[in-house]
């Protein structure tokens, strides 16, 4: 080695010098310096993600919003808030010469005439359906599989927050392009905020700046959906991710697996690897759809003209369950002392979702209570385990579906052919007892399966044969592979940064007016 | 290597997990998997062929955005754009996900949990400080505490007021008005008006009070269905007997729902359906609703022919329009008329 004086005359030489990790040691170096990462990060490239493919729910959920992020702000770039009445020239012709509003043309304009604008529009459509329908999914694999108990009930609620918070943003969002069916839906937004007793006059006015439609509307939705609430989003997914990796992730129960560990692969490389991959196949998937399947076809609609509507309008899939809790209510109505109550809108519209929301968040308090279960849980349920739990959440979900498919009331009579009366009233009998019937069904099934030992296994052929007594006799057929699993004991991660436990917090006064307190 | 700058060979390779069964990797690095390894998937026992496999969806995923890219350039349809984005990112993603899945580290790992809770001692000295230091700071000191909240408290208020009430105008009477008004000419969406022999019966007109017409504003609240029915079948409310005359009926088209507009019209039958969630309303008997879930007859628009022969307004509707709300007085609420 020709380091004569010590210093490196090569650039070879410099990076030898550094130890054998070279420049990334270096990078390391100076940042560690400055910011002390290489502890922390040491064991946080080796975090432990459990393996299971219902882990990748949130995930998608995840993603979905890193893709509305993304094509939203292409979006922003086109679409002009504004009420103002315009004419639309352009390619497409059915709409050429109209009169609509200033948002209607944006967005239409950024359909057909914006390079790729359709495409991430309707990336951006299709994302916010997703978004919500993965945040539903993973909420119920959160909920079946108890990973919502102590210490985790915090990140369920801010895991509502979000769904609730995902709901509003997509309402907003498809009712910024001020087409015909979205603004429909904005009429109606409206007349739910006028049902609100006392209040509701108020909070429509503050809301929409004056009878309806006003003339701010869009430019207040459009500052909400774009800014307000998805910081809040943002700030609530950090938090939602921040909460998850501090109490470290659930797993079920298996080999070598307890309470007090995390068994699965490491966060570096394989989990990125596995998950970064993850995000690109989402990504595709959804721009597949962008391209390919049709979603929210405004210039089908035409633009919002408060007399006109059209038939067999619908809500965004999102929207659908308050839709059809609206349609199959009652038409009851409270008036007397001068005041009228209009209990067919509150009831359904805000009473109902209100009820579901808060029933969710309060499940794992209600559940610690009456369970008298106050430890902590790190290793999941299975859903059999906890027959009640599991028909409440099936029970729940039968619920939310029948309102839902009650949304298609007028569809479904045409479809079929019978009257609308009809199957209105088959939906106000189904939206009770299909969740009974859920409930139930779900809480036998969960028994049964308990019964049977080693369920997850494949069943096993049994041969039967015939003594020379003439005595039948079954055996099981032995095991074809793959018949039984076997997990193997987990090896511990190699290597870790020593944390001895220090001791805390005695205090030593050594100087007058100083104390030091040792950590 | 400087005597400085530590490595992980020496002294961090040699620590245990938790004193848990340490299985020591000297090089720090996580074991590559190997064909002997138990812990592998099946395909994972083939690495070549993964690796080819994984190299195809790398070599796909890059043609991709390539095309992705040509795509853009060329200005091509929607469906070239996304088709190649979505085979370029979902085969990028595939072979990324496969080499995680086949080729890496996959463990299982095991690692420690390490619990929340600190020691009760450190509790206690945590809730200690906050009420020793409560006790000291603030109880002692009540009305310093008190002036301060008051002074917050009121800053909240005085600051969410401005907020608040700048948002929009206080409700006041504005529900419960529209422009229709004694002798306002009714005018369809083109501002002309309607003459006498101007509809057949069964027709429908949806008209706005003149002026009007045009306003988006004004055509949300205003608009009014016309209908043309057979003045033998039309049944008449008691004080409504001069509001329809030959069979001419108007109707508020705003929903007593949820304020969709009221726009389809069942001729056989006579029933305004409202499309949003299938209420029906007798035209001939009022607008009372029939079935789905608005609770209130349609508010009726008096009307007369002037001497011209053109429909105009009686007067104003008699009630607010539209869905209900708090300050909604029991006008309207009639239940169903005599027939």
């Amino acid at each position: 080695m020709a380091m004569t004086d010590g210093k490196p005359r090569t650039r070879r030489e410099a990076r030898r010098a550094q130890g054998p990790y070279g420049r990334v040691q270096q990078a390391v170096n100076e940042l560690d310096d400055r910011l002390g990462i290489a502890k922390g990060g040491r064991v946080f490239l080796d975090k432990i993600f459990p393996d299971h493919w219902s882990f990748m729910l949130g995930e998608i959920a995840l993603y979905s919003f890193v893709i509305l992020v993304a094509t939203g702000i292409f979006l922003t770039l086109y679409y002009v808030p504004s009420a103002t009445t315009v004419i639309y020239h352009g390619p497409y012709k059915p709409l050429d010469g109209m009169k609509m509003s200033e948002a209607y043309r944006s967005t239409i304009t950024l359909s057909f005439s914006v390079r790729a604008g359709l495409l991430m529009r309707q990336m951006h459509h299709w994302a916010a359906d997703i978004f919500v329908g993965a945040i539903v999914v993973h909420m119920a694999r959160i909920f079946f599989t108890g990973a919502f108990r102590k210490p985790r009930e915090l990140n369920w609620t801010i895991g509502i927050a979000l769904l609730t918070l995902a709901i509003f943003n997509g309402f907003l969002g498809y009712s910024l392009p001020d087409d015909l069916i979205s603004g429909t839906g904005i009429r109606i937004a409206y007349s739910i905020l006028l049902s609100i007793p006392f209040v509701g006059s108020y909070l429509a006015f503050f809301l929409f700046g004056g009878v309806y439609p006003g003339t701010v509307i869009l430019e207040r939705f459009y500052i909400i959906h774009v800014l307000i609430l998805p910081l809040v989003i943002l700030g609530l997914i950090g938090a939602h991710l921040g909460l998850l990796v501090r109490q470290k992730h659930t797993q079920f129960p298996g080999r070598g697996r307890s309470e007090h560990n995390v068994v699965g692969s490491p966060m570096y490389p394989t989990f990125m690897a596995k998950t970064t991959g993850f995000m690109l196949m989402v990504t595709g998937v959804i721009g597949g759809l962008g391209g390919w399947a049709q979603i929210n076809p405004i210039w089908q609609f035409g633009p919002y003209q408060p007399p006109k509507i059209s038939y067999a309008v619908q809500p965004d899939l999102y929207m659908g369950w308050l839709d059809g809790a609206l349609r199959i209510m009652p038409s009851w109505q409270w008036t007397g002392w001068g005041h009228t109550i209009p209990w067919e809108v509150f009831l359904p519209a805000v009473v109902f979702p209100g009820l579901v929301f808060t029933l969710c968040g309060a499940w794992p308090g209600l559940e610690r209570k009456f369970t008298n279960d106050y430890v902590l849980h790190n290793l999941l349920d299975r859903p059999r385990d906890r027959p009640k739990r599991t028909a409440a959440g099936a029970a729940m979900l039968a619920l939310i579906f029948t309102v839902f498919a009650a949304s298609s009331t007028d569809v479904l009579a045409n479809y079929f052919d019978v009257s609308l009366n009809g199957v209105l009233w088959f939906f106000r009998v189904a939206v009770i007892v299909v969740p009974l019937i859920a409930g139930l069904v779900t809480w036998r099934i969960c028994i049964e399966l308990q019964r049977i030992p080693d369920a997850v296994q494949r069943k096993r052929a049994m041969v039967v044969s015939r003594t020379a007594e003439g005595e039948y006799v079954a055996v099981p057929a032995a095991p074809r592979p793959g018949d039984v699993h076997v997990e193997l004991d987990p090896e511990p991660v190699p290597v870790r940064i020593d944390m001895e436990p220090e001791p805390v917090g005695t205090v030593v006064t050594s100087e007058p007016g100083i104390r030091r307190v040792t950590r | 290597m400087t005597p400085d700058q530590p490595h992980a060979d020496g002294e961090l390779g040699a620590v245990a997990p938790d004193g848990h069964g340490a299985v020591e990797h000297p090089t720090g690095v996580l074991p590559v998997a190997t064909m002997d390894d138990p812990h592998l998937q099946d395909a994972a026992r083939y690495p070549r062929r993964v690796e080819g496999i994984v190299a195809l969806f790398f070599i796909l995923g890059i043609l991709g955005v390539c095309a992705f890219g040509a795509a853009y350039v060329e200005n091509a349809s929607t469906q070239v754009l996304a088709a190649s984005l979505a085979v370029g990112l979902f085969c990028l993603g595939f072979g990324l996900t496969a080499w995680g899945k086949y080729l890496m580290p996959q463990g299982p790992f095991v690692e420690e949990r390490h619990p929340m809770a600190s020691k009760p001692r450190e509790r206690e000295a945590m809730a200690a400080a906050l009420v020793e230091r409560t006790g000291v700071v603030v109880k002692r000191r009540r009305m310093l505490g008190g002036l301060l909240a008051a002074g917050m408290g009121i800053f909240g208020i005085v600051a969410a007021f401005p907020l608040i009430r700048s948002l929009g105008p206080r409700p006041g009477s504005s529900l419960f008005r529209t422009n229709w008004k004694k002798g306002t000419l009714l005018v369809d969406s083109t501002g002309k008006p309607v003459h006498r022999d101007d509809m057949q019966v069964g027709g429908l007109l949806t008209v706005f009070p003149k002026g009007t017409e045009s306003t988006a504003t004004k055509e949300a609240v205003d608009q009014t269905v016309l209908i043309r029915v057979q003045s033998s079948k039309l049944v008449t409310m008691k004080g409504r007997t001069d509001w329809a005359p030959d069979g001419y009926v108007a109707y508020s088209k705003v929903c007593t729902h949820l304020g969709c507009p009221v726009g389809l019209y069942e001729q056989q039958l006579e029933l305004l359906v409202c499309p949003c969630h299938q209420s029906m309303f007798n035209v001939r008997d009022g607008a009372f609703p029939v079935f789905g879930p608005a609770p209130r007859p349609l508010p009726q628009l008096p009307i007369y022919f002037d001497s011209a022969g053109y429909l105009r307004a009686r007067n104003g509707f008699d009630q607010p329009v539209g869905p209900g709300f708090w300050e909604r007085t029991t006008e309207g609420n009639g239940k169903a008329s005599a027939t």
